[in-house]
C-alpha cells in the first residue's frame, strides 16, 4: 500500500517536471521577458543589466533549473502588471476559486447522486424523465450562457441575488471565506450552481446508468433471493458499488472545476484565480500564466493520487491486487 | 396425507416481448415433500430456472405468472404482497444461483453479509448473529471459520465462494431450497463436495430441495423424484431410479440415451435429432412431435396432459388407452 502510494507520487513528480518545461517554454517562446518589463525608452544598456539581475543571460538548462527550483519552493517570480510576486498574487485569489469549486463540486455530487438514484429507481415516473430531460440540458449548455441567464432571472429580473463579486468576506488567517456572511453566501449560490451545473448532470447521468447496470447483477438477484429489504438493496450493496466510477469523474471533475472555473469568474467577476489568468492573458503576464498552468496541474495531478488511493479505500479486491503488485 | 412442503398447480409464467407474449411455462403441476429432493432437468430454455424463480416470487418484468397456484406449506404464495414475499424468500426459502463468483457483492466482508441476512430474517442481535454466522460457515465445510467470516468474496475459491451462497440459502433454516444449476460453474471435484453438501443439509434441517440441473448425473446422484422438462412443460416425473432406468416418455428415453456409461461399450450415443424449439414456435399439440421418432397424427393437433404410470407420470399419447405392458 505505502509503495503503491509511493510510485503514485514519484509519477506524479515526473508529470509536474513536464509541465515544469512546458512553462518554462512559455517564457522563451512568448517574447522577450524584458521588453514586458522596461518601457519603450529603455537604453540597451539598461536592458542588458536587467536581462543580467533577472538572470536571463545565463545559458538555458541553468534557467530551467533555476526556475524549477523555484516553482518548487512557490516562487514564481514577479508579475509584470502587478510588479508584486505571483505567489502572492496566487495566495490571495486561491480561496476564493477553492470555496467556489468546493460549492460547486458538493453541490454536483449531492444533487447528482440524489438525482441518479432516483432515475434509476423509479425509471417510469415522470419526475425521471424530467432529470433526463434537464440533465441534457445541462450537458449541452454552454457554462458561460447559463451564468448569463441565471443573472438575467435571479440577478437583474428578480433581484434576488448579487450579479457579480464575492460579497463580503471574512479573513481567517491568510484565507478569506465568503461562507460566514450572508452577502457571502448569497454571492456564492449563483456561481457555484453555473460552475456545478456541467458536473452534476455528467455525476446524474453515470450515476443513473451505473445503478441500472449493478441492479441486473446476480449478487443484487441473490441479495434479493434472500430477502433483504428493497432499501438495503437499493443503498447499501447497490450503490456502494456504483460509487467506483464516480469517485474517478468526481475527482477528476474537481480538476476541471478549478481549471475551467476561468469562464465562471469571468462571467460574476468572481476575484479567483480563474479571473487572475484571464486578466494576464489579456496583458501577456507571462509568470502568471506560468505559475497558473503550473499550479492547476499540481491540482489535477494531486486529485489523482487520492482518487487512486480512495479506490482502493472502496474497493477491496483493488487493496489485493495492489498488495500483490508490490 | 402430510401436505407438501411445495405444491405447484398448473403453473403458467409469460413474458411480454415485441413479438407478442412468450409462454415459457405452460401449466406445470408437481409437490416436493419435507426432506425431499426433486430434481428438474431439461435442456437450456426448457423453463427449468423460470420455474425455480417464480416459486420464490423473483420473475421480474416482463415476465409475469399468468395461471397456476403455488402454495408453500399450504400457504398461496404466488399472488402475496411483494413485501410479504420478501419475509419468505431467504427465510422460508432459500435459493443457490449458479454462480458463485458473481452472487456474492464483491464489496462486503462475507460474514457482514451472512450477518445482515440472518438479521433480516432473525431477532438476533449483532454478537449471536456473528456467533450463528461461524457455525453456519462451519456447517457448509470452510475451514477456519471465525478467521474466514472476516474475508471479502475474492479471498475465497470458487468452491468455497459456492459453500458460503449455501450458508447464505439456509441461515434462517428454509422449509425448501431452490438449487439453480449450484454445480455448473464449479469443476467436476468441488461439484460433488457441493452435491453432497446440498444432500447432507437436506437431509440432517429435513428441508425439501428443488435442484435444476441439465446434469443427468448430478439428479441421479442426488435426488429421490426427477421432472424431465420440455418446452414449457413437464414431459415426465417421478421416482428417480424409475425414470432414469425405465424412462416412459420419449424425450427422456433420449435423455437417458445420451448418458455415457463407464462400462465403456463403444456404442454411439444415442442424439435426439434437432433441437428444443423457440418459445415463440412451440408447435402444436405435443411440443415434442417433431423430434419423436414414435409420433402420430394425434401428437401433432392435440396437447398430452400427464397421465400417472404406476409411480411415474408422463405427458405423453403412447401410453394412453394403452396397457402398461404392451407400451413401448
Amino acid at each position: 500500500m505505502l509503495a503503491f502510494t509511493l510510485r503514485r507520487a514519484v509519477q506524479a513528480i515526473g508529470v509536474m517536471f513536464a509541465v515544469g518545461i512546458i512553462a518554462f517554454s512559455m517564457f522563451r517562446f512568448a517574447g522577450d521577458p524584458v521588453n514586458q518589463i522596461v518601457s519603450i525608452d529603455t537604453s540597451a544598456a539598461e536592458r542588458e543589466a536587467v536581462r543580467k539581475s533577472l538572470g536571463l543571460d545565463d545559458p538555458v538548462p541553468v534557467q530551467f533549473v533555476r526556475y524549477f527550483a523555484d516553482a518548487a519552493q512557490f516562487k514564481f517570480g514577479v508579475s509584470y502588471q502587478f510588479r508584486q510576486p505571483v505567489s502572492t498574487l496566487l495566495m490571495e485569489r486561491m480561496p476564493a476559486t477553492l470555496e467556489l469549486a468546493i460549492c460547486a463540486t458538493v453541490f454536483a455530487m449531492v444533487l447528482g447522486i440524489l438525482m441518479g438514484v432516483y432515475s434509476a429507481l423509479k425509471r417510469d415516473t415522470v419526475l425521471a424523465k424530467l432529470f433526463q430531460a434537464v440533465s441534457l440540458i445541462g450537458i449541452s449548455l454552454p457554462t458561460f450562457l447559463i451564468g448569463i441567464l441565471l443573472i438575467y432571472l435571479f440577478a437583474v429580473t428578480l433581484g434576488w441575488l448579487p450579479s457579480f463579486g464575492r460579497g463580503e468576506v471574512v479573513k481567517l488567517g491568510w484565507w478569506t471565506t465568503g461562507l460566514l456572511t450572508l452577502s457571502g453566501l448569497k454571492a456564492l449560490i449563483m456561481p457555484a450552481i453555473t460552475l456545478g451545473l456541467f458536473q452534476m448532470t455528467l455525476i446524474m447521468r453515470l450515476v443513473r446508468a451505473e445503478m441500472l447496470e449493478v441492479l441486473r447483477t446476480d449478487y443484487i438477484r441473490f441479495a434479493r433471493a434472500r430477502g433483504l429489504t428493497t432499501r438495503a438493496i437499493h443503498f447499501g450493496h447497490a450503490l456502494k458499488n456504483t460509487l467506483i466510477p464516480v469517485i474517478t469523474v468526481a475527482g477528476l471533475q474537481f480538476g476541471s472545476v478549478i481549471a475551467f472555473s476561468i469562464i465562471t469568474e469571468t462571467v460574476f467577476q468572481w476575484p479567483g484565480m480563474g479571473l487572475l489568468f484571464v486578466q494576464a492573458v489579456q496583458n501577456v503576464d507571462i509568470p502568471i500564466m506560468a505559475a497558473y498552468l503550473l499550479m492547476v496541474s499540481l491540482i489535477f495531478v494531486t486529485i489523482n493520487l487520492v482518487v487512486d488511493i480512495l479506490y482502493t479505500v472502496v474497493d477491496p479486491r483493488l487493496r489485493a491486487t495492489v498488495g500483490r503488485a508490490t | 396425507m402430510t401436505v407438501p412442503v411445495l405444491s405447484v398447480r398448473n403453473l403458467h409464467v409469460e413474458f411480454a416481448s415485441r413479438r407478442g407474449t412468450l409462454r415459457a411455462i405452460d401449466g406445470i403441476s408437481f409437490d416436493i415433500a419435507k426432506g425431499e429432493v426433486l430434481g428438474v432437468v431439461g435442456e437450456s430454455g426448457a423453463g427449468k430456472s423460470v420455474t425455480g424463480l417464480s416459486v420464490i416470487g423473483l420473475i421480474d418484468p416482463p415476465g409475469r405468472i399468468a395461471g397456476g397456484e403455488i402454495h408453500l406449506a399450504g400457504l398461496r404464495i404466488d399472488n402475496l404482497p411483494p413485501e410479504e414475499m420478501r419475509r419468505i424468500r431467504g427465510k422460508r426459502i432459500g435459493m443457490i444461483f449458479q454462480d458463485p463468483l458473481t452472487s456474492l457483492n464483491p464489496l462486503y466482508r462475507v460474514g457482514d453479509q451472512i450477518v445482515e441476512t440472518i438479521r433480516t430474517h432473525l431477532n438476533l442481535s449483532e454478537q449471536a448473529a456473528r456467533r450463528r454466522a461461524v457455525e453456519l460457515l462451519a456447517e457448509v465445510g470452510i475451514p477456519a471459520p471465525e478467521k474466514r467470516i472476516d474475508g471479502y468474496p475474492h479471498e475465497f475459491s470458487g468452491g468455497m465462494r459456492q459453500r458460503v451462497v449455501i450458508a447464505l440459502a439456509i441461515c434462517a433454516e428454509p422449509e425448501l431450497i431452490i438449487a439453480d444449476e449450484p454445480t455448473t460453474a464449479l469443476d467436476v471435484s468441488v461439484q460433488a463436495q457441493i452435491i453432497s453438501l446440498i444432500k447432507r443439509l437436506g437431509r440432517d434441517h429435513g428441508t425439501a430441495v428443488m435442484l435444476v440441473t441439465h446434469d443427468m448425473g448430478v439428479i441421479a446422484e442426488t435426488s429421490d423424484r426427477v421432472a424431465v422438462m420440455y418446452a414449457g412443460r413437464i414431459a415426465e416425473i417421478g421416482p428417480v431410479q424409475d425414470v432414469v432406468k425405465n424412462p416412459l416418455h420419449p424425450y427422456a428415453k433420449g435423455l437417458m440415451g445420451a448418458i455415457p456409461t463407464l462400462a465403456g461399450d463403444d456404442k454411439r450415443l444415442v442424439q435426439i435429432p434437432g433441437s428444443m424449439p423457440r418459445l415463440s414456435a412451440i408447435p402444436p399439440g405435443c411440443s415434442f412431435n417433431p423430434r419423436c421418432a414414435f409420433a402420430f397424427d394425434r401428437c401433432r393437433v392435440e396437447r398430452p396432459e400427464p397421465l400417472p404410470r404406476g409411480a411415474q407420470s408422463v405427458a405423453c399419447h403412447l401410453y394412453d388407452n394403452v396397457p402398461a405392458e404392451s407400451a413401448v
